[in-house]
């Protein structure tokens, strides 16, 4: 589904993802963790395609996309959340997702003809804002939103993009617990229609959602495998588990 | 939004009884004031495509009016005036020109864009001013207006008057319809937040070229009725100061608000021309009021009109 291989960075001296291969197949969550200053979210841009590798490949359904602006991996399918919420605040919450359900329903250089008038679109952003319990909100401005809303209207805005899969970063940051849990459930739904590349902190999420981790310490993959290997493995215990044990 | 389009609706009226208004107080000196007034409106609107919607504050949207004014003076001059000739060949040459610069221009954002867009203005104003066969820096005096397809339309001063009202109302319909279509919708949401549009799967790059050569265009048919009415072209007519009058007009009669553009650019030329019969010094009056309506109305002259309609 998405490969990376050989992924190289530096910034400077500072060698920020150091020889990164990974893989997402098919119908799986693989969660990436990692303490602080990792490389998890340079990671992240270098897939999304904010940020260039120095060196090696990124491969998604097969074909090479590592010189692909962001936009190109997105209409290839390549659909992500961000760390820091990023939603269009001045728009309605309908009109966040109907702006992402227009990207799949042909050309958007259309000059003349009312947008909001295209029933098409309105209903896919309707259906999308329905999986999220978003529907009641449709025509609040996004930035009325509380910040747990507005990280569902972020999942909302990905799926209603029709991606093949889906990138999310750090989707529990600044949620409380009982948030946290309420959205792990719903990932647990999206897990079975998506592909999922999970970045996060939550670890009570991760190990509910992951079929597959991977540790990431100073921009090297240390251990990779199933939860419980990855709980079972010293290197990864030392580096991350065990400091965040509370 | 009742307010602004109430407004708009008594502002197109007595720009429509002008001419008639004119026959009793003012003669042409008023109507070829209001017809100033409406052409910069035009180009106003085009720049608010820009500023108010795409986010993209350009300081070189002048150079497209002075690119207009001069191909119609100079195709006027070689022997070819009529419109037929003269609109397909602005158009082309505006629209060439944008997108050159605009693919440059839009590499950077923010402060760079508005050196980069002010820099490629300068070039326009400079190599109009070295035209030495079009007059150079002293411009180019027409000695008769474009033919518009035989019609005759041009010869009079309320046959100009009239077609520069039609373009006006057309640009302000034109406009309105662009920025509520996929396509405007695209451009807005940029302007918020050019990431998540393009992580959404559209290239920001495109649009906003698309909307730099769509905006440019308008500005550049502004430029062949500025032409027309003023029967004379000169470089000032490109210069910087004319495009921070644009931008100025697009602030203060309210960025991205409905028919912000054209209140801001009716309210400068009024009120240039009011405070300048009553003192030497109008500028003294000038500037603070400009200071005082940025700090105090939010959104400008539009937001004030729509103030009690919405939020």
């Amino acid at each position: 589904m998405l490969s990376l291989v050989n992924l190289d960075k530096h910034f400077g001296a500072l060698h920020v993802t150091d020889n990164v291969s990974l893989d997402l197949h098919p119908g799986e969550c693989h969660a990436l963790i990692g303490p602080n200053g990792a490389g998890k979210t340079t990671l992240i841009q270098q897939i999304s395609g904010t940020l260039q590798p120095d060196s090696g490949q990124i491969l998604f359904n097969g074909t090479d996309i590592t010189a692909l602006p962001p936009h190109r991996r997105a209409q290839a399918g390549l659909g992500r959340t961000f760390q820091i919420t990023s939603i269009l605040p001045e728009f309605t919450v309908l009109e966040n997702v109907a702006l992402a359900v227009q990207a799949t329903q042909g050309s958007s250089f259309r000059f003349l003809r009312s947008v909001t008038g295209e029933w098409r679109i309105n209903k896919r952003a309707y259906d999308c804002l329905a999986l999220f319990n978003l529907a009641d909100r449709a025509n609040r401005p996004a930035s009325a939103l509380s910040h747990g809303e507005k990280r569902l209207l972020e999942l909302a805005i990905a799926i209603a993009g029709e991606p093949k899969a889906l990138l999310l970063d750090e989707p529990m940051a600044g949620m409380g617990k009982e948030e946290s849990a309420t959205l792990t459930d719903t990932l647990l739904t999206l897990k079975r229609d998506y592909p999922i590349l999970l970045v996060e902190h939550d670890m009570d999420a991760v190990f509910a959602l992951a079929d597959r981790v991977s540790v990431l310490v100073y921009g090297q993959i240390v251990a990779s495998g199933t939860p419980d290997e990855v709980r079972a493995n010293p290197q990864a215990r030392a580096a991350y588990l065990g400091e965040e044990a509370c | 939004m009742r307010g602004a389009n109430l407004a708009a609706l008594v502002i197109f009226v007595l720009l429509a009884a002008t001419p008639w208004l004119a026959e009793f107080w003012g003669g042409s000196y008023l109507t070829s004031l209001v017809m100033k007034a409406m052409i910069l409106g035009i180009a106003a609107l085009s720049l608010d495509l820009l500023i108010g919607h795409a986010g993209m504050v350009s300081f070189g949207h002048a150079a497209f009016v002075g690119i207009g004014a001069y191909t119609t003076g100079i195709m006027i001059t070689e022997g070819a005036p009529n419109l037929a000739h003269i609109l397909p060949m602005t158009i082309a040459i505006a629209a060439a020109f944008a997108l050159i610069t605009g693919a440059i221009s839009l590499r950077t954002s923010g402060v760079y864009f508005i050196m980069i867009t002010l820099a490629f203005g300068q070039m326009v104003f400079f190599t109009m001013s070295s035209l030495s066969d079009y007059g150079g820096d002293d411009g180019l005096t027409l000695w008769e207006r474009a033919d518009a397809f035989g019609t005759g339309l041009f010869d009079s001063d309320t046959g100009l008057f009239y077609t520069i009202l039609a373009t006006l109302i057309t640009v302000t319909l034109l406009l309105r319809r662009l920025i509520g279509s996929r396509f405007g919708r695209v451009l807005r949401a940029a302007k918020q937040n050019p990431t998540r549009v393009e992580s959404m799967g559209y290239s920001v790059f495109a649009y906003r070229l698309t909307a730099y050569v769509i905006a440019g265009i308008i500005a550049a048919l502004a430029g062949v009725l500025f032409a027309n009415q003023a029967e004379f072209v000169s470089p000032a007519t490109a210069a910087w100061q004319r495009s921070g009058d644009l931008i100025i007009m697009v602030v203060l009669g309210g960025m991205g608000l409905r028919h912000g553009a054209l209140f801001g650019a009716l309210a400068i030329v009024l009120l240039e021309e009011g405070l300048s019969t009553l003192t030497h010094d109008w500028r003294l009056i000038f500037g603070p009021m400009l200071v005082l309506m940025v700090l105090y109305t939010k959104g400008g002259i539009a937001g004030l009109l729509e103030k009690r309609g919405e939020t």
